[in-house]
Protein backbone atom coordinates (compact mmCIF):
# COMPACT_ATOMS: atom_id res chain seq x y z
CA UNK A 1 0.00 0.00 0.00
CA UNK A 2 1.25 2.90 -1.11
CA UNK A 3 1.13 6.58 1.30
CA UNK A 4 1.22 8.18 -2.14
CA UNK A 5 -2.50 6.35 -3.02
CA UNK A 6 -3.87 7.61 -0.20
CA UNK A 7 -3.10 10.96 -0.45
CA UNK A 8 -4.14 10.69 -4.11
CA UNK A 9 -7.38 9.67 -2.93
CA UNK A 10 -7.96 12.14 -0.25
CA UNK A 11 -6.91 15.11 -2.48
CA UNK A 12 -9.27 13.75 -5.53
CA UNK A 13 -11.97 13.12 -3.09
CA UNK A 14 -11.59 16.35 -1.41
CA UNK A 15 -10.73 18.48 -3.90
CA UNK A 16 -13.70 17.45 -5.87
CA UNK A 17 -16.05 18.36 -3.54
CA UNK A 18 -14.15 21.58 -2.92
CA UNK A 19 -14.93 22.68 -6.26
CA UNK A 20 -18.17 21.60 -6.23
CA UNK A 21 -19.23 22.94 -3.34
CA UNK A 22 -17.29 26.33 -4.14
CA UNK A 23 -18.81 26.11 -7.75
CA UNK A 24 -22.26 25.95 -6.12
CA UNK A 25 -21.80 28.87 -3.60
CA UNK A 26 -20.14 31.16 -6.34
CA UNK A 27 -23.01 29.86 -9.14
CA UNK A 28 -25.95 30.88 -6.70
CA UNK A 29 -24.49 34.08 -5.93
CA UNK A 30 -24.10 34.65 -9.88
CA UNK A 31 -27.06 33.34 -10.94
CA UNK A 32 -29.46 34.40 -7.99
CA UNK A 33 -32.82 35.60 -9.20
CA UNK A 34 -33.22 38.56 -7.38
CA UNK A 35 -36.93 38.25 -5.33
CA UNK A 36 -38.87 40.52 -2.88
CA UNK A 37 -38.10 38.41 0.48
CA UNK A 38 -41.40 39.28 1.39
CA UNK A 39 -42.94 36.81 -0.76
CA UNK A 40 -41.13 34.33 1.31
CA UNK A 41 -42.32 35.60 4.57
CA UNK A 42 -46.20 35.84 3.22
CA UNK A 43 -45.71 32.05 1.82
CA UNK A 44 -45.25 31.18 4.85
CA UNK A 45 -47.58 33.12 6.61
CA UNK A 46 -50.09 30.87 4.48
CA UNK A 47 -51.82 27.57 4.98
CA UNK A 48 -49.49 25.87 2.28
CA UNK A 49 -52.69 23.02 1.45
CA UNK A 50 -51.81 24.72 -1.80
CA UNK A 51 -56.34 24.10 -2.23
CA UNK A 52 -56.63 27.16 -5.35
CA UNK A 53 -59.19 28.50 -3.13
CA UNK A 54 -57.75 32.47 -4.00
CA UNK A 55 -57.48 31.56 -7.47
CA UNK A 56 -54.21 31.11 -8.19
CA UNK A 57 -52.17 28.08 -8.50
CA UNK A 58 -50.74 27.33 -5.30
CA UNK A 59 -49.65 29.39 -2.20
CA UNK A 60 -46.40 30.41 -3.26
CA UNK A 61 -47.94 31.97 -6.68
CA UNK A 62 -50.99 33.63 -4.27
CA UNK A 63 -47.64 35.09 -2.11
CA UNK A 64 -46.65 36.54 -5.10
CA UNK A 65 -49.34 37.94 -6.16
CA UNK A 66 -49.76 39.63 -3.28
CA UNK A 67 -46.39 40.69 -2.64
CA UNK A 68 -45.76 42.15 -6.28
CA UNK A 69 -49.11 42.62 -8.04
CA UNK A 70 -51.14 44.26 -4.70
CA UNK A 71 -53.92 41.70 -4.79
CA UNK A 72 -56.75 41.46 -2.30
CA UNK A 73 -54.96 39.69 0.94
CA UNK A 74 -58.29 38.56 2.04
CA UNK A 75 -58.33 35.97 -0.52
CA UNK A 76 -56.53 32.94 1.19
CA UNK A 77 -60.41 31.17 2.83
CA UNK A 78 -58.82 28.50 5.15
CA UNK A 79 -56.05 30.89 6.04
CA UNK A 80 -59.17 33.24 7.18
CA UNK A 81 -59.06 36.01 9.18
CA UNK A 82 -56.12 34.79 11.50
CA UNK A 83 -53.91 34.50 7.72
CA UNK A 84 -55.13 37.87 6.38
CA UNK A 85 -54.35 39.78 9.51
CA UNK A 86 -50.72 38.14 9.28
CA UNK A 87 -50.10 39.44 5.92
CA UNK A 88 -51.14 42.64 6.84
CA UNK A 89 -48.85 42.63 9.69
CA UNK A 90 -45.99 41.85 6.81
CA UNK A 91 -46.77 44.33 4.00
CA UNK A 92 -48.21 47.17 6.26
CA UNK A 93 -51.74 47.09 5.26
CA UNK A 94 -55.37 46.79 6.94
CA UNK A 95 -56.63 43.24 6.75
CA UNK A 96 -60.87 43.54 5.70
CA UNK A 97 -63.27 40.99 6.93
CA UNK A 98 -63.22 37.20 5.56
CA UNK A 99 -66.50 35.28 7.05
CA UNK A 100 -65.53 31.71 7.76
CA UNK A 101 -67.44 29.57 5.23
CA UNK A 102 -68.77 26.06 5.07
CA UNK A 103 -69.75 24.38 1.67
CA UNK A 104 -73.42 22.94 2.07
CA UNK A 105 -75.41 20.46 -0.99
CA UNK A 106 -78.44 22.25 -2.10
CA UNK A 107 -80.61 18.93 -2.28
CA UNK A 108 -81.63 15.90 -0.02
CA UNK A 109 -82.93 13.47 -2.62
CA UNK A 110 -81.16 10.27 -1.45
CA UNK A 111 -82.35 7.32 -3.47
CA UNK A 112 -85.12 6.27 -1.53
CA UNK A 113 -86.57 9.79 -1.96
CA UNK A 114 -85.64 10.84 -5.18
CA UNK A 115 -86.40 8.61 -8.08
CA UNK A 116 -83.81 7.08 -10.40
CA UNK A 117 -84.54 7.52 -14.50
CA UNK A 118 -82.21 4.52 -14.77
CA UNK A 119 -79.34 2.22 -13.23
CA UNK A 120 -75.92 4.20 -13.97
CA UNK A 121 -73.00 1.23 -14.72
CA UNK A 122 -70.27 3.97 -16.11
CA UNK A 123 -67.48 5.71 -14.91
CA UNK A 124 -68.21 6.02 -11.08
CA UNK A 125 -67.95 9.98 -11.03
CA UNK A 126 -70.34 12.55 -11.29
CA UNK A 127 -68.86 14.37 -14.20
CA UNK A 128 -68.43 11.21 -16.31
CA UNK A 129 -72.37 10.26 -15.41
CA UNK A 130 -73.54 13.93 -16.51
CA UNK A 131 -72.81 13.39 -19.80
CA UNK A 132 -74.64 10.22 -20.08
CA UNK A 133 -77.95 11.98 -20.60
CA UNK A 134 -77.40 14.12 -17.21
CA UNK A 135 -77.26 11.40 -14.78
CA UNK A 136 -79.17 8.44 -14.04
CA UNK A 137 -81.89 10.82 -11.20
CA UNK A 138 -85.10 12.16 -12.91
CA UNK A 139 -84.83 15.30 -11.15
CA UNK A 140 -82.35 16.96 -13.36
CA UNK A 141 -80.63 19.34 -10.35
CA UNK A 142 -80.11 16.58 -8.19
CA UNK A 143 -77.20 15.37 -6.40
CA UNK A 144 -75.81 12.25 -8.42
CA UNK A 145 -74.05 11.60 -5.09
CA UNK A 146 -70.98 9.82 -7.35
CA UNK A 147 -68.59 11.24 -5.11
CA UNK A 148 -66.54 13.85 -7.30
CA UNK A 149 -66.35 16.16 -4.52
CA UNK A 150 -65.39 13.56 -2.16
CA UNK A 151 -62.27 13.46 -4.20
CA UNK A 152 -61.31 16.49 -4.97
CA UNK A 153 -61.69 17.80 -1.42
CA UNK A 154 -57.99 18.70 -0.26
CA UNK A 155 -59.12 18.69 3.53
CA UNK A 156 -60.91 15.63 3.37
CA UNK A 157 -63.92 16.95 4.57
CA UNK A 158 -66.44 15.91 2.37
CA UNK A 159 -67.68 11.81 1.87
CA UNK A 160 -70.32 10.35 0.86
CA UNK A 161 -72.80 9.43 3.08
CA UNK A 162 -74.84 6.18 3.81
CA UNK A 163 -77.73 7.25 2.04
CA UNK A 164 -75.23 8.27 -1.22
CA UNK A 165 -75.01 11.64 -0.63
CA UNK A 166 -71.98 14.04 0.31
CA UNK A 167 -72.07 14.84 4.24
CA UNK A 168 -69.57 18.00 4.74
CA UNK A 169 -67.64 17.59 7.76
CA UNK A 170 -68.08 21.20 8.92
CA UNK A 171 -65.32 21.00 11.76
CA UNK A 172 -62.72 19.70 8.61
CA UNK A 173 -63.88 21.91 5.69
CA UNK A 174 -62.01 25.25 5.35
CA UNK A 175 -64.83 26.54 2.72
CA UNK A 176 -62.15 26.77 -0.37
CA UNK A 177 -64.65 26.12 -2.70
CA UNK A 178 -63.00 23.71 -4.87
CA UNK A 179 -65.68 21.15 -4.10
CA UNK A 180 -68.49 23.73 -5.29
CA UNK A 181 -66.64 24.15 -8.71
CA UNK A 182 -66.17 20.40 -9.43
CA UNK A 183 -69.55 19.54 -9.25
CA UNK A 184 -71.39 19.12 -12.51
CA UNK A 185 -74.41 19.76 -10.86
CA UNK A 186 -74.32 22.88 -8.88
CA UNK A 187 -75.68 21.29 -6.34
CA UNK A 188 -73.18 22.70 -3.57
CA UNK A 189 -72.64 26.30 -2.72
CA UNK A 190 -70.96 27.85 0.37
CA UNK A 191 -72.42 29.64 3.03
CA UNK A 192 -70.99 31.34 6.35
CA UNK A 193 -70.25 28.89 9.08
CA UNK A 194 -72.47 30.77 11.65
CA UNK A 195 -75.48 29.67 9.85
CA UNK A 196 -77.26 26.84 10.93
CA UNK A 197 -80.01 26.75 8.57
CA UNK A 198 -80.79 26.12 4.55
CA UNK A 199 -83.09 25.03 2.12
CA UNK A 200 -81.57 21.57 0.94
CA UNK A 201 -83.06 21.72 -3.09
CA UNK A 202 -81.68 23.49 -5.86
CA UNK A 203 -84.88 22.03 -8.44
CA UNK A 204 -86.04 25.03 -10.49
CA UNK A 205 -88.53 22.84 -11.50
CA UNK A 206 -92.95 23.79 -11.07
CA UNK A 207 -94.00 22.43 -8.02
CA UNK A 208 -96.63 19.33 -9.18
CA UNK A 209 -93.36 18.50 -11.46
CA UNK A 210 -90.83 18.42 -8.49
CA UNK A 211 -93.96 16.20 -6.49
CA UNK A 212 -93.57 13.85 -9.01
CA UNK A 213 -89.81 13.41 -9.05
CA UNK A 214 -89.02 13.77 -5.65
CA UNK A 215 -90.27 13.44 -2.02
CA UNK A 216 -87.81 16.28 -0.51
CA UNK A 217 -88.10 18.39 -3.31
CA UNK A 218 -89.31 22.28 -2.69
CA UNK A 219 -92.51 23.04 -4.42
CA UNK A 220 -92.49 26.42 -4.06
CA UNK A 221 -95.19 26.87 -2.17
CA UNK A 222 -93.62 30.60 -0.89
CA UNK A 223 -94.77 29.18 3.04
CA UNK A 224 -91.37 29.89 4.29
CA UNK A 225 -90.83 33.20 2.25
CA UNK A 226 -93.73 34.65 4.45
CA UNK A 227 -93.64 32.84 7.51
CA UNK A 228 -90.20 34.02 7.87
CA UNK A 229 -90.25 36.67 10.76
CA UNK A 230 -86.98 38.73 9.80
CA UNK A 231 -87.91 38.34 5.97
CA UNK A 232 -84.31 37.27 5.04
CA UNK A 233 -86.22 34.41 2.18
CA UNK A 234 -87.34 35.48 -0.77
CA UNK A 235 -88.55 33.71 -4.03
CA UNK A 236 -85.77 33.68 -6.53
CA UNK A 237 -87.33 31.84 -9.89
CA UNK A 238 -89.12 28.45 -8.53
CA UNK A 239 -86.79 28.39 -5.30
CA UNK A 240 -86.83 30.54 -2.16
CA UNK A 241 -83.05 31.84 -1.82
CA UNK A 242 -82.35 32.60 2.18
CA UNK A 243 -80.20 35.69 2.72
CA UNK A 244 -77.66 34.52 4.79
CA UNK A 245 -76.81 38.04 6.37
CA UNK A 246 -80.51 38.43 7.63
CA UNK A 247 -81.24 34.82 8.59
CA UNK A 248 -81.37 34.18 12.88
CA UNK A 249 -81.34 30.40 12.42
CA UNK A 250 -84.75 30.67 14.67
CA UNK A 251 -85.60 27.37 12.06
CA UNK A 252 -89.33 28.36 11.67
CA UNK A 253 -88.83 27.86 7.69
CA UNK A 254 -87.53 24.27 8.40
CA UNK A 255 -90.74 23.79 10.79
CA UNK A 256 -92.95 25.33 8.19
CA UNK A 257 -91.30 23.70 5.14
CA UNK A 258 -94.02 21.17 3.90
CA UNK A 259 -92.23 19.18 2.41
CA UNK A 260 -89.25 18.83 4.82
CA UNK A 261 -86.89 20.40 2.25
CA UNK A 262 -84.69 22.93 4.59
CA UNK A 263 -81.96 21.12 7.06
CA UNK A 264 -81.53 22.47 10.14
CA UNK A 265 -77.89 22.02 11.56
CA UNK A 266 -78.43 22.09 15.54
CA UNK A 267 -80.07 18.75 16.34
CA UNK A 268 -82.74 19.13 19.24
CA UNK A 269 -83.19 22.96 19.11
CA UNK A 270 -84.01 23.34 23.42
CA UNK A 271 -87.08 24.32 24.13
CA UNK A 272 -88.04 27.42 26.43
CA UNK A 273 -89.73 28.64 29.21
CA UNK A 274 -91.12 31.67 30.98
CA UNK A 275 -90.53 32.48 34.65
CA UNK A 276 -92.03 34.23 37.55
CA UNK A 277 -91.03 37.57 36.16
CA UNK A 278 -93.56 37.66 33.34
CA UNK A 279 -96.67 40.46 33.14
CA UNK A 280 -98.63 39.09 30.94
CA UNK A 281 -98.23 41.54 28.43
CA UNK A 282 -98.53 38.73 25.61
CA UNK A 283 -96.17 40.35 23.53
CA UNK A 284 -94.66 36.90 22.95
CA UNK A 285 -97.94 35.23 22.05
CA UNK A 286 -98.11 37.05 18.67
CA UNK A 287 -94.49 36.86 18.08
CA UNK A 288 -94.48 32.95 18.43
CA UNK A 289 -95.14 31.07 14.92
CA UNK A 290 -95.99 28.28 16.17
CA UNK A 291 -98.80 29.50 18.71
CA UNK A 292 -96.93 27.90 21.32
CA UNK A 293 -97.60 30.31 24.15
CA UNK A 294 -101.14 30.87 25.74
CA UNK A 295 -102.18 32.87 28.40
CA UNK A 296 -104.61 35.73 28.83
CA UNK A 297 -103.82 39.31 29.45
CA UNK A 298 -102.11 40.55 32.95
CA UNK A 299 -101.35 36.45 33.94
CA UNK A 300 -97.98 34.38 33.40
CA UNK A 301 -97.74 32.91 30.38
CA UNK A 302 -97.14 29.35 29.57
CA UNK A 303 -94.70 27.57 26.54
CA UNK A 304 -95.87 24.50 25.47
CA UNK A 305 -93.08 22.67 25.25
CA UNK A 306 -94.56 20.10 22.66
CA UNK A 307 -95.22 22.73 20.08
CA UNK A 308 -92.41 25.03 21.10
CA UNK A 309 -89.42 24.75 18.40
CA UNK A 310 -87.12 26.57 19.98
CA UNK A 311 -86.56 29.40 17.82
CA UNK A 312 -85.93 31.99 20.72
CA UNK A 313 -88.27 34.75 18.67
CA UNK A 314 -89.83 35.45 22.20
CA UNK A 315 -86.69 36.06 24.12
CA UNK A 316 -85.87 39.17 22.56
CA UNK A 317 -89.42 40.23 22.13
CA UNK A 318 -89.93 39.81 26.13
CA UNK A 319 -89.76 43.64 28.02
CA UNK A 320 -89.27 41.30 31.33
CA UNK A 321 -86.76 39.08 30.09
CA UNK A 322 -88.76 36.67 31.69
CA UNK A 323 -88.23 33.82 29.02
CA UNK A 324 -85.34 31.23 29.73
CA UNK A 325 -84.20 28.18 27.68
CA UNK A 326 -84.71 25.08 29.38
CA UNK A 327 -81.20 23.33 30.43
CA UNK A 328 -77.92 24.59 28.75
CA UNK A 329 -77.17 27.13 25.42
CA UNK A 330 -75.82 24.21 23.89
CA UNK A 331 -75.61 25.45 20.11
CA UNK A 332 -74.31 28.95 18.30
CA UNK A 333 -77.51 29.75 18.34
CA UNK A 334 -77.91 33.95 17.86
CA UNK A 335 -80.13 34.79 21.04
CA UNK A 336 -79.71 38.16 22.59
CA UNK B 1 -19.58 0.84 -36.90
CA UNK B 2 -20.13 3.89 -34.82
CA UNK B 3 -23.79 5.07 -35.99
CA UNK B 4 -24.38 1.39 -36.14
CA UNK B 5 -23.86 1.11 -32.23
CA UNK B 6 -25.22 4.39 -31.19
CA UNK B 7 -29.20 2.90 -33.00
CA UNK B 8 -28.42 -0.25 -31.00
CA UNK B 9 -27.36 1.64 -27.90
CA UNK B 10 -30.92 3.82 -28.46
CA UNK B 11 -33.18 1.20 -29.17
CA UNK B 12 -32.07 -1.46 -26.55
CA UNK B 13 -32.11 2.27 -23.96
CA UNK B 14 -35.53 2.85 -24.52
CA UNK B 15 -37.54 -0.62 -25.45
CA UNK B 16 -35.23 -3.50 -24.60
CA UNK B 17 -33.57 -2.44 -21.29
CA UNK B 18 -36.24 -0.25 -20.29
CA UNK B 19 -34.57 2.19 -16.81
CA UNK B 20 -37.90 1.23 -15.37
CA UNK B 21 -39.10 -1.75 -16.78
CA UNK B 22 -36.39 -3.73 -17.31
CA UNK B 23 -33.87 -2.43 -15.05
CA UNK B 24 -36.33 -1.47 -12.27
CA UNK B 25 -34.72 2.47 -11.23
CA UNK B 26 -36.24 5.31 -10.70
CA UNK B 27 -39.35 3.49 -9.39
CA UNK B 28 -39.94 6.33 -6.96
CA UNK B 29 -41.02 9.20 -9.44
CA UNK B 30 -42.85 6.48 -12.19
CA UNK B 31 -45.14 6.03 -9.04
CA UNK B 32 -44.85 9.28 -7.32
CA UNK B 33 -45.44 11.24 -10.19
CA UNK B 34 -47.82 9.42 -12.58
CA UNK B 35 -51.15 10.77 -11.18
CA UNK B 36 -50.82 12.93 -13.77
CA UNK B 37 -50.49 13.70 -17.01
CA UNK B 38 -48.96 16.86 -17.09
CA UNK B 39 -46.78 16.50 -14.23
CA UNK B 40 -45.57 13.28 -16.02
CA UNK B 41 -44.68 14.71 -18.88
CA UNK B 42 -42.50 17.99 -17.10
CA UNK B 43 -40.86 15.22 -14.99
CA UNK B 44 -40.17 13.10 -17.97
CA UNK B 45 -38.27 15.96 -20.12
CA UNK B 46 -36.38 16.98 -16.53
CA UNK B 47 -35.19 13.15 -16.43
CA UNK B 48 -33.86 13.65 -19.97
CA UNK B 49 -32.41 17.11 -19.68
CA UNK B 50 -30.36 15.93 -16.37
CA UNK B 51 -29.78 11.88 -17.39
CA UNK B 52 -27.75 13.59 -20.26
CA UNK B 53 -26.10 16.06 -18.67
CA UNK B 54 -24.74 14.03 -16.00
CA UNK B 55 -23.93 10.84 -18.18
CA UNK B 56 -21.41 13.26 -20.29
CA UNK B 57 -19.89 15.08 -16.87
CA UNK B 58 -19.70 12.01 -14.53
CA UNK B 59 -17.94 10.57 -17.37
CA UNK B 60 -15.07 12.67 -18.07
CA UNK B 61 -15.07 12.90 -13.97
CA UNK B 62 -14.15 9.07 -14.38
CA UNK B 63 -11.87 9.29 -17.03
CA UNK B 64 -9.98 12.35 -15.87
CA UNK B 65 -9.44 11.28 -12.48
CA UNK B 66 -10.50 7.96 -11.41
CA UNK B 67 -9.50 5.51 -14.21
CA UNK B 68 -6.18 4.67 -14.57
CA UNK B 69 -5.00 5.49 -18.10
CA UNK B 70 -2.48 7.86 -19.50
CA UNK B 71 -5.10 10.31 -19.96
CA UNK B 72 -5.41 10.47 -16.23
CA UNK B 73 -5.00 13.40 -14.20
CA UNK B 74 -2.28 12.04 -11.49
CA UNK B 75 -0.97 10.56 -14.59
CA UNK B 76 -0.03 13.85 -15.93
CA UNK B 77 1.09 15.25 -12.53
CA UNK B 78 2.97 12.19 -10.57
CA UNK B 79 3.69 10.00 -13.72
CA UNK B 80 2.33 7.27 -11.84
CA UNK B 81 -1.32 4.97 -12.44
CA UNK B 82 -3.51 5.60 -9.33
CA UNK B 83 -6.38 3.02 -9.46
CA UNK B 84 -9.50 5.63 -7.76
CA UNK B 85 -12.71 3.80 -9.26
CA UNK B 86 -13.39 2.63 -5.89
CA UNK B 87 -14.55 6.34 -5.30
CA UNK B 88 -16.78 5.72 -8.18
CA UNK B 89 -19.95 5.65 -6.51
CA UNK B 90 -19.21 8.78 -3.93
CA UNK B 91 -18.22 11.02 -6.52
CA UNK B 92 -21.30 10.38 -8.70
CA UNK B 93 -23.46 10.74 -6.21
CA UNK B 94 -21.45 14.41 -5.81
CA UNK B 95 -21.25 15.36 -8.90
CA UNK B 96 -25.08 14.93 -9.88
CA UNK B 97 -26.22 16.61 -7.17
CA UNK B 98 -23.93 19.52 -7.22
CA UNK B 99 -24.63 19.55 -11.04
CA UNK B 100 -28.74 19.37 -10.85
CA UNK B 101 -28.51 21.81 -8.49
CA UNK B 102 -26.51 24.08 -10.53
CA UNK B 103 -28.46 23.06 -13.73
CA UNK B 104 -31.78 24.26 -11.56
CA UNK B 105 -30.14 28.08 -10.94
CA UNK B 106 -29.03 28.36 -14.09
CA UNK B 107 -32.27 27.83 -15.66
CA UNK B 108 -33.83 29.81 -13.33
CA UNK B 109 -31.80 32.65 -14.41
CA UNK B 110 -31.77 32.25 -18.32
CA UNK B 111 -35.37 30.98 -18.78
CA UNK B 112 -37.86 31.15 -16.09
CA UNK B 113 -40.52 30.06 -18.53
CA UNK B 114 -38.42 26.71 -18.88
CA UNK B 115 -37.82 26.71 -15.11
CA UNK B 116 -41.50 26.90 -14.20
CA UNK B 117 -42.07 23.87 -16.42
CA UNK B 118 -39.19 22.02 -14.90
CA UNK B 119 -38.17 23.57 -12.46
CA UNK B 120 -39.94 21.98 -9.07
CA UNK B 121 -39.42 18.22 -10.49
CA UNK B 122 -35.38 19.46 -10.76
CA UNK B 123 -34.67 18.79 -7.29
CA UNK B 124 -36.50 15.19 -7.34
CA UNK B 125 -34.16 14.08 -9.15
CA UNK B 126 -31.38 15.07 -7.33
CA UNK B 127 -31.40 11.53 -5.39
CA UNK B 128 -33.03 9.34 -8.20
CA UNK B 129 -30.90 5.76 -8.69
CA UNK B 130 -31.63 6.42 -12.30
CA UNK B 131 -29.31 8.86 -12.89
CA UNK B 132 -26.60 7.34 -10.74
CA UNK B 133 -27.64 4.15 -11.69
CA UNK B 134 -27.21 5.17 -15.56
CA UNK B 135 -23.26 6.55 -14.93
CA UNK B 136 -22.78 3.50 -13.43
CA UNK B 137 -23.83 1.66 -16.78
CA UNK B 138 -21.89 4.02 -19.13
CA UNK B 139 -19.01 2.35 -17.20
CA UNK B 140 -19.59 -0.75 -16.54
CA UNK B 141 -20.34 -1.42 -20.79
CA UNK B 142 -16.91 0.64 -21.62
CA UNK B 143 -18.60 3.23 -23.57
CA UNK B 144 -17.15 6.18 -24.59
CA UNK B 145 -17.95 9.83 -24.59
CA UNK B 146 -20.21 10.13 -27.08
CA UNK B 147 -21.55 6.57 -26.54
CA UNK B 148 -22.49 7.43 -22.81
CA UNK B 149 -23.82 10.58 -23.51
CA UNK B 150 -26.05 8.93 -26.41
CA UNK B 151 -27.21 6.05 -23.89
CA UNK B 152 -27.98 9.09 -20.97
CA UNK B 153 -30.38 10.63 -23.66
CA UNK B 154 -31.79 7.95 -24.97
CA UNK B 155 -32.71 5.86 -21.28
CA UNK B 156 -34.40 9.56 -20.31
CA UNK B 157 -36.18 9.00 -23.66
CA UNK B 158 -37.50 5.42 -22.51
CA UNK B 159 -38.17 6.81 -19.12
CA UNK B 160 -40.45 9.38 -20.40
CA UNK B 161 -42.22 6.92 -22.63
CA UNK B 162 -43.29 4.88 -19.66
CA UNK B 163 -44.26 7.72 -17.31
CA UNK B 164 -46.64 9.46 -19.86
CA UNK B 165 -47.87 5.78 -20.70
CA UNK B 166 -48.48 4.99 -16.92
CA UNK B 167 -49.59 8.56 -15.97
CA UNK B 168 -52.43 8.26 -18.97
CA UNK B 169 -53.43 4.85 -18.01
CA UNK B 170 -53.70 5.69 -14.20
CA UNK B 171 -55.70 9.24 -14.83
CA UNK B 172 -58.08 6.52 -16.23
CA UNK B 173 -57.87 4.21 -13.57
CA UNK B 174 -58.68 6.84 -10.97
CA UNK B 175 -61.96 6.92 -12.30
CA UNK B 176 -62.64 3.14 -12.13
CA UNK B 177 -64.58 1.21 -9.44
CA UNK B 178 -61.79 -0.42 -7.54
CA UNK B 179 -61.83 -2.67 -4.59
CA UNK B 180 -60.76 -0.55 -1.33
CA UNK B 181 -57.88 -2.04 -1.16
CA UNK B 182 -56.48 -1.78 -4.55
CA UNK B 183 -57.07 1.96 -4.68
CA UNK B 184 -53.94 4.01 -5.21
CA UNK B 185 -50.27 2.70 -5.42
CA UNK B 186 -51.28 -0.97 -5.08
CA UNK B 187 -53.54 -1.02 -8.05
CA UNK B 188 -50.53 0.91 -9.77
CA UNK B 189 -47.84 -1.47 -8.70
CA UNK B 190 -49.96 -4.34 -10.10
CA UNK B 191 -49.71 -2.15 -13.70
CA UNK B 192 -45.91 -1.54 -13.44
CA UNK B 193 -45.88 -5.54 -13.14
CA UNK B 194 -48.14 -6.02 -16.37
CA UNK B 195 -46.51 -2.99 -18.06
CA UNK B 196 -43.05 -4.71 -17.43
CA UNK B 197 -44.22 -7.75 -18.51
CA UNK B 198 -45.60 -6.55 -22.05
CA UNK B 199 -42.17 -4.46 -22.23
CA UNK B 200 -40.15 -8.03 -21.67
CA UNK B 201 -41.55 -9.07 -25.31
CA UNK B 202 -39.17 -6.25 -26.57
CA UNK B 203 -36.08 -8.78 -25.63
CA UNK B 204 -36.91 -10.61 -28.63
CA UNK B 205 -35.96 -7.50 -31.20
CA UNK B 206 -32.55 -8.42 -33.05
CA UNK B 207 -30.09 -6.36 -34.35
Amino acid sequence: MDIMFIIVSVITAGALGFIFGGGLAYAAKVFSVEKNPKIEEVAEVLPNANCGACGYAGCNAYAEAVVEYDENITLCIPGGKEVADKIAQILGKKAGETVAKVAYLKCKGTHALAKDKAIYNGINDCKAAVLVAGGNKVCEYGCLGLGTCEKVCPFDAIHIGEEGLPVVDDEKCTGCGVCVEACPKNVLDLMPKDNKVYLACSSQDKGKTVKDYCKVGCISCTLCVKKCPVGAISMKGNLPVIDFEKCTNCGVCVHICPTKSYIDKIRNRSKFFIDTKCTGCTKCISVCPVKAISGNEGEKHTIDPNKCIGCGLCVPACPEGAIKIMGALGYGQKVE
Amino acid sequence: MGAEKLLVIVVSAIFINNIILSRFLGICPYIGVSKKLGSAIGMGFAVIFVLTIASSVTYLIYVLFLYPSTNNFWYWITGKMYDLTYLRTITFILVIASLVQLVEMVVQKISPPLYKALGIYLPLITTNCAVLGISVLNIEENYNFIESTIHGFAVGIGFTLVLILMAGLREKLDLMDLPKPFEGPAIAFILAGLMSIAFLGFAGLKF
